[in-house]
């Protein structure tokens, strides 16, 4: 087997010149499927018969979700893969992610709480899964507090894919004891978990936004992974003469 | 070869020990923390016992935790300040064992004693009788967790000049299972409910903390403590 494209992937040079050449189409992709979604389910999606026009918030809240989770793995992979194979790059495509998947968690804690209003009359309920994303944002949080808290970036690196490592471990822990937590409080009224049956009119446009909100993840971490190679890389050659490039236009 | 990892684990244990019982003192803070924060409860939240019998099982673990979390400080920075741990780091020994021995240690020094006095908290905390025995089984092994637990996030941190800090918020998510077992394991027992299930989960857990933790704080420790 040739195993050439994944040494090539080691060389941060590589990639930066190479996603040079993607960028544009990215940029374009999510664009244009971000607003087909968000102006299909806004505007032309049925209203819901229950909730009005407060469910289309679910565009934003579902793909943000999807993505802070699926995000950790991400950069818990890359730092994995940092550690085992000793390349740079994953390194910094973890630290590029760290960042994105905090903010996607957030937003999908505040759009949901902002959903919770309307719909059950309070901003915050102690659910199982609202708590388990407060607590993935918590583990995202600590992540990026240690890679700041060193001054090396090889110690930050390492020890920032250890606590990431560990925190995969133990996700599925907190998320099961979460749940079952939470079924041991015996809740009132509401119900978060039962899965709504949506109208194939509702769920069309939210698979358009989940496909955007992907397509914009990667856009956000190649153009994040690139800023770092920049930073990390700013003594060599390569990135020197692109400084001087841009300094002569 | 057992041999060898006999005299990591028990060596590093037995040296802990006796350097706790010389600094006496400074062992002693997690437990007086955690017998002076319990009078802030009642003094905080309300005297009457029939509203602190409710609250009594969940206050004593945020306490207990909050207490181990304290301590969790110390585990290796004393040593990296003084140089033992980079011989430790040197030496032929497996590291994961006498990581193991270290946080054995932790857990008799800390999570013991918490363990030994928590029924005196819940006697001043009104807490009613059934929840006695569960509540020591589940400190007895929810601590042991904490400590293992606690452990990686001190290896993360050691070289940090205010590691203590950051170590905190690093190892509260992950310390969140521990305490919903621990409590349940309490409440079952005050609902008349079979509290072994939720003690069970967190034997499970401690037994995956046992395997686990000192593989990750020994590959943390040579990351970081070079640093």
């Amino acid at each position: 087997m040739n195993w050439q494209w994944f040494h090539r992937l080691g060389s941060p040079r590589w990639f930066y010149q190479t996603t040079e050449r993607w960028l544009p189409w990215l940029y374009l992709a999510a664009l244009t499927i971000l607003s087909v979604g968000l102006t299909w389910g806004l505007a032309f999606a049925p209203e819901d018969a229950k909730q009005g026009n407060s469910f289309r918030i679910i565009y934003i809240h579902v793909p943000a979700s999807f993505l802070a989770l699926a995000g950790y793995y991400i950069m818990a992979s890359a730092g994995a893969i940092g550690l085992i194979w000793k390349m740079k790059l994953s390194y910094m495509v973890m630290k590029a992610a760290a960042p994105i998947g905090a903010a996607l968690t957030f937003v999908a804690l505040v759009t949901g709480a902002i959903w919770g209003k309307p719909t059950w009359g309070a901003y915050w309920v102690w659910d199982a899964r609202i708590t388990s994303m407060l607590i993935l944002l918590f583990l995202y949080l600590g992540v990026i507090a240690l890679q700041y808290a060193y001054q090396s970036v090889d110690a930050a690196s390492k020890a920032g894919a250890i606590l990431a490592l560990v925190g995969t471990v133990n996700i599925p822990i907190i998320y099961k004891s979460v749940d079952w937590w939470y079924t041991l409080h015996q809740p009132a009224t509401i119900k978060l978990t039962s899965a709504p049956s949506m109208h194939p009119d509702m769920f069309q446009p939210l698979l358009v936004m989940i496909l955007g909100f992907y397509i914009f993840y990667a856009l956000a971490l190649i153009v994040g992974t690139r800023s770092e190679i920049l930073r990390r890389e700013r003594k060599t050659g390569w990135v020197r003469e692109l400084a001087a490039a841009e300094v002569r236009s | 070869m057992t041999q060898q990892f006999n005299s990591g684990f028990s060596a590093w244990l037995k040296r802990d020990l006796v350097l706790a019982y010389r600094r006496r003192g400074d062992a002693a803070g997690p437990l007086l923390f955690f017998v002076m924060v319990s009078t802030l409860i009642p003094l905080g939240l309300t005297p009457e016992s029939a509203r602190l019998a409710d609250v009594a099982a969940g206050m004593i673990w945020v306490m207990a935790l909050l207490a181990t979390l304290l301590s969790m400080d110390a585990l290796f920075a004393d040593d990296h300040r003084d140089g033992s741990l980079e011989q430790l780091l040197i030496s032929p020994q497996l590291l994961p064992m006498p990581i193991l021995g270290k946080m054995t240690a932790h857990w008799l020094i800390t999570g013991l004693p918490l363990t030994l006095a928590s029924p005196l908290l819940g006697l001043m905390l009104s807490l009613p009788a059934a929840g006695f025995v569960p509540m020591l089984c589940s400190l007895a092994v929810g601590t042991a967790c904490l400590s293992l637990i606690g452990g990686v996030g001190a290896a993360l941190t050691v070289s940090l000049r205010k590691g203590g800090l950051l170590l905190s918020l690093l190892v509260m998510p992950l310390y969140m299972p521990v305490i919903i077992f621990g409590s349940a394991t309490v409440g079952y027992a005050l609902d008349g409910l079979n509290w072994l299930p939720p003690l069970a989960a967190l034997g499970a857990m401690l037994a995956a903390s046992v395997a686990l933790c000192p593989l990750a704080a020994a590959g943390a420790l040579r990351i970081t403590s070079v640093n």
